[in-house]
């Protein structure tokens, strides 16, 4: 009977799934501006202000400015990625809606707050006093990690789903909202992904002026704009590494499924070898290719070449993810991109307790402009493993996501839509952020408006400052 | 009053709360896409921006608020009306995105052609999205969603009751928001802009009465028990909207800014609120009732007492917001 549903799966399935997985890694990229660039921000405000520092205010002023519109770019994607939970899986919402709703009644507000304190902070650079500006700010990080604990419990809550019963006619029972809210996997994967925000905004921001280092603008201006962000990634990442590491063994006892499918286990046992890439044969059950290392991944999980691990062939074949080379390409490049960045780290830590400066060598500045877009690759590729490798299930072992789907006709056309409105709305996004910063490299630092100055008597013309 | 009672209560709400507000920030996407050419257009389209720059996200999220609640409490009725009213839903999902991407892009584009793309999408957001609301409303009275399996994903929201809805939907977003944005030009002293808007919110007041009455004589003809029950019991809510606009006009004319705002949500209160009452005890029209789609009661209770606790977060900081605001000190910043 499993078969036979599994044979006729949904036609909406593929397109559902399509469209969702490209809607939430399209929004996954604006999270971290919201999550962890405000923080940023605030520090340089708090520098400027402390230290009477004109630079460290330009900066956290322009830093306010690109926060503000991939927040505005946010909020729209957000939107959507709601109404989807009901357009395309209203089998998940009609069920388990009242489990696991909760938290996004949270986040609405949560994200309510931090559309006003963004607005105030914004529009306060002008007219308020420096300092009560800068507090007016700094709840915006704090409202911005309840955001995100919200979402991310709910997420939790797919992986271990708790807070219900099932009783013998398959109808839930014993419903608890606040155990559901505060699930198995919440604690570590929440600290796993305001971590990886932190590094993707701190890099990222980091990285553009790294760009321009390059280029010859080696002011005070570029050094600040790469130190502060960089040191924001540099604490995050050494830490980020010990909780993936914690992530990993925690999957290998409570989703077996999708550890094995992270690491391509196929047969359980022990003395498990850790294989690099290779391609896995669902037909088989068998890898080829790739680059085995023997036992280590028994080491890694327990400790030991001893240590047992459970492998795919203990699920049935419907029961396993549907696609094991998609999980375990994705974990390898994230893991793979997550050590580079610790060497990335550690040189940096190393060349600034020597020198503080910014490292002078040109390879570790070629590395350092391409470390925000690798922190997004492996953020993108985590969240791929987190997401595949939990299928067939949208529940893990309660219900299958071709279960959950849409009945409606025209998922197909809504995903081209989609597809192509977010293509124009990503160049878009891109454009303005770009002609920002063409903008204010236009603006001599000397000539730009002074923050926190008295009310301009008349209307500034629109570009003010030598062109 | 059970505690369903009480989410559902809190939905209606919602949905009158982003009336008040969302749905004009869709009319002044109308008024800016009939705003002319660059030249001509520029003006009211300056007054427009800085009316809402500042207050449009805030706006928006009571319709985030307003899918989680339902979701979370009435699970079941939004599994069947987003699977029936996916096309009208997934459109609006689309003029949400054209507006406000569109919105927070054309302040920043360089180029004067871009901006003036970007305009355009924000002004077809901003019809498609309250049109397409309105519609799916519309199916929700006249009792087109069954509370299991699709129902028809065309008629449920291309017939004669919805299209009306949505067009009344879009008529009292652009009569909202020309009455705010008469007060807008009335506190900066610029007359030729209050007479534009005070000219444009009676044509939309005005359509909006005939859209109004359209709605009515679809309805008595496609769902009869609907009508009846507007009739019977919702009445006075229709006759209070129609002075509370009215007056609405009458003040904005006058510049009277808090009795503006104050009869302009009393009378979109008291029109979501017809429909409120009318539907009431039924979530879906009449097969689904509010006692028998709800989730479990606990999850009800939690989300009573988080709606407290929004209102006690959320009061303050909007306070916040608008005292500097009307204070001075919040300003574009160009840094």
């Amino acid at each position: 009977m499993g078969d036979l549903i599994w044979a006729a799966e949904p036609a909406q399935l593929l397109p559902a799934r399509s469209q969702m997985a490209f809607t939430l890694m399209f929004h996954i990229i604006l999270v971290p501006m919201g999550v962890a660039l405000p923080a940023i921000m605030l520090i340089a405000n708090y520098k400027g202000l402390r230290h009477g520092d004109s630079v460290a205010l330009t900066l956290a002023r322009r830093w306010s400015h690109a926060a503000g519109l991939t927040f505005a770019v946010g909020a729209v994607s957000g939107t959507v990625l709601s109404f989807e939970m009901g357009l395309l899986w209203p089998g998940l919402t009609r069920k388990y809606g009242d489990v696991f709703g909760l938290p996004f009644a949270i986040e609405g507000v949560a994200f309510f707050l931090e559309a006003i304190l963004v607005a105030v902070y914004i529009y306060g650079w002008q007219r308020l006093r420096g300092w009560t500006h800068f507090w007016l700010g700094v709840p915006i990080p704090f409202v911005a990690l309840v955001g995100a604990f919200s979402i991310i419990s709910a997420n939790a809550w797919m992986n271990t789903p708790e807070g219900f019963t099932v009783d013998s006619n398959g109808q839930l029972v014993d419903i608890d909202p606040i155990d559901a809210i505060f699930n198995k996997a919440l604690p570590l994967e929440m600290a796993h992904f305001v971590l990886a925000a932190y590094m993707a905004a701190g890099f990222t921001v980091a990285s553009i002026y790294v760009v321009g280092w390059l280029r010859g603008r080696r002011d005070r201006y570029h050094r600040l704009g790469i130190l502060i962000p960089f040191t924001v990634a540099a604490i995050a990442t050494p830490a980020q590494f010990a909780v993936g590491d914690s992530i990993a063994r925690w999957l290998a006892n409570n989703q077996p499924t999708k550890f094995a499918a992270m690491e391509v286990v196929t047969e359980s046992g022990p003395d498990q070898p850790e294989i690099l890439f290779g391609r896995y044969d669902e037909q088989t059950n068998t890898v080829s290719g790739g680059i085995r290392i023997p036992g280590l991944n028994s080491i890694l999980t327990g400790g030991s070449r001893d240590t047992n691990v459970t492998g795919l062939d203990t699920v049935a074949p419907q029961d396993r993810p549907s696609n094991v080379d998609i999980v375990h390409w994705c974990f390898d490049i994230m893991v793979g991109i997550a050590s580079l960045l610790v060497l990335l780290v550690a040189w940096f830590a190393i060349a600034y307790w020597r020198r503080r400066d910014v490292p002078r060598s040109k390879l570790f500045l070629w590395t350092a402009s391409a470390a925000g877009a690798l922190t997004y690759v492996a953020i993108e590729a985590g969240w791929i493993v987190t997401e595949v490798g939990r299928q067939p299930w949208i529940v893990y072992e309660v219900e299958r996501t071709s279960d959950a789907v849409t009945q409606a006709d025209g998922v197909w056309v809504s995903f081209t839509v989609v597809l192509v409105l977010y293509a124009v709305l990503a160049a878009g996004t891109v454009a303005v952020l770009r002609a920002m910063s063409r903008r204010w490299r236009r603006q001599d630092v000397a000539d730009a408006a002074v923050p926190y100055g008295p009310r301009p008597a008349a209307p500034e013309p629109a570009e003010p400052g030598p062109r | 009053m059970t505690a369903a009672d009480g989410t559902a209560v809190i939905l209606v709400i919602a949905v009158t709360i982003y009336a008040c507000t969302g749905l004009a920030d869709y009319g002044a996407g109308l008024w800016d896409l009939l705003a002319g050419g660059r030249a001509r257009g520029s003006r009211p389209r300056a007054l427009i921006d800085t009316a809402l720059t500042p207050i449009w996200e805030a706006n928006h999220v009571w319709l985030v608020f307003l899918l989680v609640t339902c979701w979370t409490g009435f699970g079941l009725a939004f599994g069947s009306l987003m699977s029936t009213l996916f096309i009208p839903l997934s459109l609006a999902a689309l003029g949400i995105v054209l507006r406000g991407a569109n919105f927070a892009l054309r302040k920043d584009a360089a180029r004067a052609g871009a901006r003036h793309l970007s305009g355009w999408l924000f002004g077809i957001g901003s019809l498609l999205t309250p049109f397409c609301l309105g519609a799916a409303l519309g199916g929700v009275m006249t009792a087109r969603v069954p509370s299991e399996g699709v129902g028809d994903q065309l008629t449920s929201w291309l017939n004669p009751t919805s299209i009306a809805v949505g067009l009344l939907a879009l008529a009292m977003g652009a009569f909202l928001s020309a009455s705010y944005l008469v007060l807008e030009a009335h506190r900066r002293d610029l007359v030729a802009l209050r007479h534009y808007f005070r000219v444009r919110a009676g044509a939309a007041g005005a359509a909006g009465l005939v859209l109004g009455v359209a709605a009515l004589v679809a309805l008595r003809a496609d769902e009869r028990e609907m009508f009846d029950r507007v009739m019977d019991r919702s009445w006075p809510l229709v006759v209070v909207g129609v002075f509370g606009l009215a007056a609405t006009f009458l003040l904005a004319g006058r510049g009277a800014a808090r009795g503006t705002r104050i009869t302009a949500a009393a009378g979109v209160a008291a029109l979501v609120w017809t429909w409120g009452v009318a539907q009431y005890p039924y979530l879906l029209p009449f097969q689904l009732t509010i006692e028998d789609g709800a989730g479990a009661e606990v999850t009800q209770r939690w989300l009573l007492a988080w709606f407290v606790v929004a209102l006690l977060v959320i009061g303050p900081a909007l306070l916040l917001l608008y005292a500097l605001d009307q204070r001075g000190a919040l300003g574009e910043d160009d840094g």
